[in-house]
């Protein structure tokens, strides 16, 4: 990182190069203005007003980061916890969510559409290399001609929370082993496309390949929320709904019918 | 603030003297999350939001002054209801915003 650059410059740059980076601001106290760019590994650039200030919020920065969280917390002008003489703005600008899509079919192309409108960053994925083209998917990041357990054995270990596996291939050749090689990672939602009849054959082979009851429960199969979509769009629509419902743990219903916060 | 950067970009290597407004808090229903940005240049040009519309032309009016001073604030917009013709957040929610000039 050049020393010659702005806070500003290094921050834009980190964000347009999606190195995960958090920027840290008083808003409120004695140091109001100050700032501090937090990296994941390496040493913060800029000051909060003092060395202990710093050091306290490089950490908290750091943990929320990793969880791709932006708020306000309150400190003591030296980084005290339980005082509130300095509060700060800590926003996170974490890389983008993944999804990978497992299976290079209809449905493939507008879930890819909906899930770019999202943020999220697109792989599909399907071994058969007639199907799995860029010309096919031009909304996606990365078209990868493999099969699903090769390219979660390579990078399934980078999967957490936020990211998320769709296996629209309906086939128990390919999504069996896409199922199972999915529950090994973090990956923080797994759906699994499949009419009832598919979805009840799939259950038994994926226990016969050794899937247990935990395993079980972490799928959404049949994918997506029940709206009655129909056509590819309105499928994608149901799929990334679902995603966003088990994200804030909401059970979906319409506004109409329920009461409380609709953002919180 | 990714979705501004193209304009800092631009206003910054025109010369243009840029006030950004960052939602820092929030309380109850309000329509953006913390982190969501708007820039004001010195001549009133503007890029991004910081809530549904309610309070983007109040918050023009204080950045240009954050400017013309040179000094951070936080700003605070709550409720406003339809008698007072106030500015306000029409959804019943407060949000709190740090405005600063963006020289860092």
């Amino acid at each position: 990182m050049p020393a010659e650059q702005s806070l500003f410059e290094q921050l834009r740059d980190a964000i347009r190069a999606e190195v995960p980076v958090a920027l840290a601001t008083v808003v409120e106290g004695s140091f109001t203005g100050n700032k501090l760019i937090v990296w994941r590994d390496a040493e913060s650039e800029g000051t909060l007003g003092n060395a202990d200030l710093d050091r306290v919020v490089t950490r908290d920065a750091r943990g929320e980061l990793a969880a791709g969280r932006t708020g306000m917390r309150h400190y003591g002008l030296h980084g005290e916890a339980r005082e509130e003489a300095v509060s700060v703005f800590i926003e996170s600008f974490a890389p983008p969510p993944r999804m990978l899509i497992f299976g290079a079919v209809d449905f493939t192309a507008a879930l890819a559409r909906v899930a770019k409108v999202l943020g999220y960053r697109v792989t599909v994925c399907d071994a058969r290399a007639v199907f799995a083209t860029k010309s096919r998917f031009p909304m996606a990041d990365e078209v990868v001609v493999d099969w699903p357990d090769r390219l979660l054995a390579e990078v399934g270990g980078d999967l957490g929370e936020r990211d998320v596996v769709c296996i629209l291939t309906h086939d128990a050749k390919f999504d069996v082993p896409a199922v199972v090689a999915s529950l090994a990672t973090d990956v923080g939602y797994i759906g699994v496309m499949g009419s009832r009849r598919t979805h009840d054959d799939r259950t038994k082979r994926l226990i016969e390949a050794g899937v247990d009851e935990a395993g079980l429960a972490r799928l959404r199969s049949p994918i997506g929320l029940d709206i009655g979509a129909r056509t590819p769009e309105e499928t994608a629509v149901s799929i990334t709904a679902e995603i966003i419902a088990r994200r804030t743990g909401r059970d979906a219903k319409s506004l109409t019918v329920t009461d409380g916060p609709i953002h919180g | 603030m990714k979705e501004l950067l193209d304009d800092l970009d631009r206003w910054r290597g025109a010369g243009r003297a840029v006030a950004m407004a960052r939602v820092v808090d929030l309380e109850g229903s309000a329509p953006r999350a913390a982190g969501a940005a708007m820039a004001v240049t010195e001549d009133g040009e503007v890029s991004g939001s910081v809530s549904g519309g309610c309070v983007e032309g109040a918050v023009v009016v204080e950045a240009l002054d954050v400017l013309a001073k040179g000094e951070r604030r936080m700003v605070t917009f709550g409720y406003s209801d339809d008698e007072a013709f106030e500015v306000g957040l029409t959804c019943g929610g407060t949000i709190h915003l740090f405005i600063e000039p963006l020289d860092w």
